[in-house]
């Protein structure tokens, strides 16, 4: 294994992490915002929503995230929809993550007790101050861990953006072992920039996990 | 007689098919009145209760308060219950709220009171219940007749016209229990309309000005608590009332 080898591939899995991260990001937030809108739908039980919520989750939650990004990248533009990889990957994991983040979001919300919603609205709250004040700020507490875990798994399937031609570590890794046969050099990199990635998400996540840990003790 | 604040008339409440939780009821709380509603188990008190915050939708009837119906899909609902205080057996304060933001939630944010006027008065009231030093600790910390008490002036903090008190002290221990009922009888001194749900016997002919007995749904009886708990005059209420009481028990010979 040779160290000067693996230093001068550092730039370029350094662009590579950046690009992952700039996809994963945006993925991820859109991916919770969609997953809040869905599970709310499906908590309140709103009509038509509801069922396509259902839907929407199974499909996704059913089949590969390669094949959805397959099928965003390949069969949308024969559709006449043209978007460039980078949109692709950031609609696909936004899409696939929006269906496991309301997983969780639901299961939040359905852990505040009924009650709680009752008192807010005794004290004169909307339903949407109730919401907001009492019912949301519980359930994501208790959803954290969950939550946590589920922005590390979608930023692990990022790996899968390089069959959509998509840069990133995945691709840089295997396109140099293709060029140059650097195989070990280059999945010890690989597996080093992962853990960078990763591991301060994990960190910072079970600091968030101790800190918002009020809901549910005590009782 | 006082003015009638909550007035509740023929209300039939119904879960689908089979045996009315509430059958045909009517009931009026006066201003200043303390009123005590009993009865056994499932008897739909506390469903009554829950009524006349809306927080139950009813079949039949109508509920008022001062004249103004009272129905979840009402629009000035959200005011109306700013008028009606509610407390719940399972006290239920906001776990993510300090004991002090449980109290000045509500006034903030749904009556737009300023800030600092409303920590004040929160202050004077968790005084008032000998809870003003536990201000900045969480619900969990506390005991639960001290959440109760929290949960009280969470309650009063709206300024409320009338409380209702829906088994209050049904989930506490008994020590706990007392120091409970000794705010809610310090509020009825005050003069303060209530409507109390509690299955504490010795507490309702204290704190009581009428005192309502239901079973299955109907008012079976009501009365003055001298009338009521020495002079009952159905047959139902003295059944229900012996089973508060017990004989000495007789050792049997041997």
């Amino acid at each position: 294994m040779s160290i000067e080898t693996m230093i001068s591939y550092l730039p370029l899995y350094w662009k590579a992490l950046i690009l992952t991260l700039r996809i994963g990001w945006m993925g991820i937030v859109l991916g919770i915002a969609l997953g809040l809108v869905v599970a709310l739908i499906q908590h309140f039980k709103i009509p038509v929503l509801r069922q396509i919520a259902v839907v929407y989750i199974e499909l996704i939650r059913n089949t590969p995230l390669l094949v959805q990004l397959f099928f965003l990248y390949y069969a949308l533009p024969r559709l006449g929809l043209r978007i460039d990889a980078e949109a692709c990957g950031v609609l696909g994991l936004s899409l696939h993550g929006g269906a496991y983040m309301a997983e969780v979001f639901r299961s939040g919300l359905d852990g505040v007790p009924p009650i709680q919603a009752q008192s807010a609205l005794a004290l004169g709250m909307t339903r949407g101050q109730a919401i907001r004040k009492v019912i949301l700020p519980q359930a994501i507490s208790t959803s954290v861990p969950a939550f946590v875990a589920n922005i590390i798994f979608l930023l692990k399937e990022t790996s899968v953006f390089s069959a959509i031609s998509l840069m990133d570590l995945m691709f840089t890794a295997k396109d140099l072992i293709g060029l140059y046969y650097t195989t070990i050099e280059c999945l010890v990199l690989l597996v080093i920039f992962y853990l960078l990635m990763l591991l301060p998400v994990s960190i910072i996540g079970s600091i968030v996990e101790r800190k918002v840990r009020y809901a549910g003790f005590g009782d | 007689m006082a003015e009638t604040i909550l007035e509740v008339s023929h209300i039939t409440k119904q879960y689908k098919e089979g045996q009315p939780v509430l059958d045909d009821l009517s009931l009026e709380v006066h201003k200043g009145e303390v009123v005590v509603i009993v009865g056994p188990s499932g008897c739909g008190k506390s469903t009554l209760l829950r009524t006349m915050n809306a927080l139950e939708p009813i079949q039949k009837g109508k509920i008022t308060y001062r004249g103004q119906e009272v129905r979840p899909d009402a629009k000035n609902i959200t005011e109306l219950r700013q008028k009606i205080g509610m407390v719940f057996q399972s006290y239920d304060l906001f776990p993510h709220k300090t004991i002090l933001e449980n109290v000045t939630l509500a006034p903030v944010l749904v009556q737009k009171r300023n800030k600092a006027e409303v920590e004040e008065e929160a202050l004077k009231l968790l005084d008032r219940v000998n809870l003003a030093d536990r201000k900045d600790d969480y619900p969990r910390q506390l005991s639960g007749g001290q959440k109760q008490r929290v949960a009280i002036c969470r309650a009063l903090a709206m300024h409320p016209e009338v409380m209702l008190f829906d088994e209050v002290t049904a989930a506490l221990d008994p020590e706990m229990v007392r120091e409970v009922l000794d705010v809610m009888l310090e509020l009825a001194k005050q003069g303060n309309t209530m409507v109390i749900v509690t299955h504490e016997m010795a507490f309702a002919k204290a704190v009581a000005d009428r005192v309502v007995f239901i079973d299955q749904g109907k008012i079976v009886e009501e009365g003055s608590p001298i009338d009521f708990f020495e002079h009952p005059k159905m047959d139902r209420t003295q059944k229900f009332l012996n089973t508060f009481s017990f004989n000495k028990v007789e050792k049997e010979a041997e």
